[in-house]
């Protein structure tokens, strides 16, 4: 059983400050540290299980910077065999769909049973980029996949989509396929000491526009359906009363607040 | 400008509410674009929809199909490849749901058509259609342009425009021929399963304390969970907590969990991300401890408290139970 996984190197927001570029079209990346994209690593793990049940390969591919080598590694250093990273000047701009068709152009010419991805990255949350490769390499696909069942490999994969309200739908779905894969479906291992020293050694196959056989204007801003124009901070709404002072005060102001609306 | 056309979502016999939120902004885009508003049903033993639907569009479509009964995106990107080419719709509109993106992604590029996901407004700049979405989950938006293009398609957030009272519109119901040649070939539905039940429903709970990513170990739960006993509510959580199997998936609290009403809700180290948001905001009084002052949970939130969670929630737990 051959599995590509797509996978996307983005900064960790959820806790830090974000500050917008003087662009406003990008944040300030400096002060941000970057790791692989939280749905992603749920894939890299779903392909693990089943190399470790039915044999076979795991590729590991992105579209990224050098910086996206670390996350490259690190799924090396959990088990996937080979890695590519497609990298080019003019990517810079592409939206989903000139990230899909990038990708395309590394994987139309290769033999899997499925790709998988993330069902969307934590920065810009499109959610695209999955089922337009699908679409493009001309094969079946699903989304927000929670569980997954290979009914017979090479032929037919029987998964769970996570709909809203805790409901899931099933559905059997011809391989190969794409799957984009929800949080939550697997535990995520990590990668031992050994497999982190292995994988500094191994190689990542580079590509840019020429290798992939792309024109200019198929990809980045030329390339792309939409642009992003112009980042803002949210609108303040009525924000919440902030309560002030040490944590011994806070908690007594609030108590008191409780009380008298009657809630506690 | 054109049309807008709205895909109407349903699962089991029963609207889904993002279908009717977006006939409302629709609405309002229509008549912006000068053009008509249509509801486009896709299903079998529909009927009973399409009245309701006529009330808040000028035209629903509908393509009745045994085949259609339940989603299947390879039927329905074949049922709406063929009308969309037909019809050409200047936006057209589909719900951001498991559904809405297992099939907007692989519609619009088999149409070649420009593709904003997961919108939350939309605004037009000299004519030109804008799409505004959230980023970096929630902490910042973007005004996102499309290409310029005949059609567009956007999927928008479920909960992002509430319904309004509105006039009904009184709208015809056109039933169109499927084109569906055949069975799906490639992917079928094969049922539906239900969320297991758990010892304890959240929903019933008047009193909530949830804990998020902010609580960083397993370990560490235990703080939150003295909170809750001396406050006398139930344990809660949002996806990452549950995504790391630190609590049951029936105590989640969101878009893909459980959607709660209670007296109280106390977020303890939750940033607020949109789906978790939407499960929680009708909550009568929040109370969020962060200490990120830029965490989106502030904004629903009636008392915040800006400050490290491991601080304040065993002082806070002491004077309750002095108290």
């Amino acid at each position: 059983m051959d599995t590509v996984v797509c996978v996307k190197h983005v900064p960790e927001t959820a806790e830090a400050d974000i500050v917008i570029r003087g662009d406003e079209r990008g944040i300030e990346e400096k002060d941000l540290t970057f790791d692989i994209n939280e749905a992603d690593n749920y894939a890299i793990e779903e392909a693990l299980l089943w190399k470790e049940k039915f044999g076979g390969s795991i590729t590991v591919i992105t579209v990224g910077p050098e910086d996206a080598n670390m996350t490259v590694r690190m799924c090396m250093a959990k088990g996937a065999d080979k890695a590519i990273r497609l990298d080019d000047e003019r990517f810079e701009g592409s939206d989903s769909y000139a990230i899909a068709k990038i990708l395309h152009a590394a994987l139309k010419d290769m033999e899997f049973d499925v790709v998988l991805t993330g069902i969307q990255a934590s920065d810009d949350g499109h959610g695209q980029v999955g089922p337009i490769l699908a679409q493009l390499l001309g094969i079946p696909h699903a989304a927000y996949v929670i569980e997954t069942e290979i009914v017979e490999e090479g032929k037919l994969a029987r998964v769970h989509r996570e709909l809203e309200g805790g409901l899931h739908d099933v559905v059997e779905i011809e391989l190969p396929a794409v799957l984009t894969i929800q949080t939550g479906i697997n535990e995520p291992r990590y990668a031992s000491i050994l497999g982190i020293r292995k994988a500094t050694k191994k190689e990542i196959a580079l590509s840019g526009l020429d290798d992939l056989g792309l024109q200019e204007a198929e990809v980045g801003e030329a390339g792309s359906k939409t642009r992003l124009e112009k980042l803002f901070l949210p609108p303040v709404g009525e924000r919440a009363q902030i309560l002030e002072g040490s944590p011994q005060e806070v908690s007594a102001e609030l108590i008191g607040l409780l009380k008298d609306k009657g809630v506690i | 400008m054109g049309d807008v056309f709205v895909l109407v979502e349903h699962r089991r016999g029963e609207l889904r509410e993002v279908t009717l939120e977006m006939l409302g902004k629709g609405r309002e885009l229509a008549e912006q674009t000068g053009g008509s508003l249509k509801a486009v049903l896709l299903g079998h033993g529909v009927d009973a929809f399409a009245g309701e639907l006529a009330n808040q569009a000028r035209e629903v479509l509908v393509i009745e199909d045994e085949r259609l009964e339940n989603f299947n995106s390879e039927l329905y990107q074949k049922v709406l490849a063929s009308l969309l080419t037909e019809r050409k719709p200047t936006l057209t509109l589909i719900g951001h749901t498991a559904c809405g993106m297992d099939l907007a992604p692989g519609l619009a590029a088999e149409l070649n058509l420009p593709l904003a996901t997961d919108c939350i407004g939309f605004e037009f700049e000299d004519g030109s259609l804008l799409a505004i979405r959230e980023m970096y989950g929630g902490k910042l938006r973007a005004k996102v342009s499309f290409r310029e293009s005949k059609q567009y398609m956007a999927t928008v957030r479920q909960a992002a425009f509430p319904l309004k009272e509105i006039e009904p519109l009184r709208g015809q119901i056109v039933a169109l021929d499927s084109p569906l040649a055949e069975e799906a070939k490639r992917k079928k539905f094969i049922e539906y399963v239900e969320a297991a039940v758990g010892d304890v429903d959240i929903t019933q709970s008047e009193i909530i304390v949830a804990v998020g990513r902010g609580i960083k170990e397993q370990e560490n739960l235990e703080i939150v969970e003295k909170l809750a006993g001396a406050v006398g509510g139930v344990l809660a959580g949002s996806r990452p907590v549950i995504d790391s199997g630190w609590l049951p998936p029936d105590r989640q609290v969101g878009q893909s969990g459980k959607t709660v009403k209670p007296k109280l809700y106390i977020a303890v180290g939750i940033s607020g991300a949109s789906q978790h948001l939407a499960g929680m905001k009708a909550s009568d009084t929040i109370v969020a401890i962060n200490k990120d002052p830029n965490a989106p949970i502030f904004n629903v939130a009636t008392y915040g408290i800006v400050d490290d969670l491991f601080k304040v929630v065993p002082a806070l737990t002491e004077q309750l139970s002095g108290s």
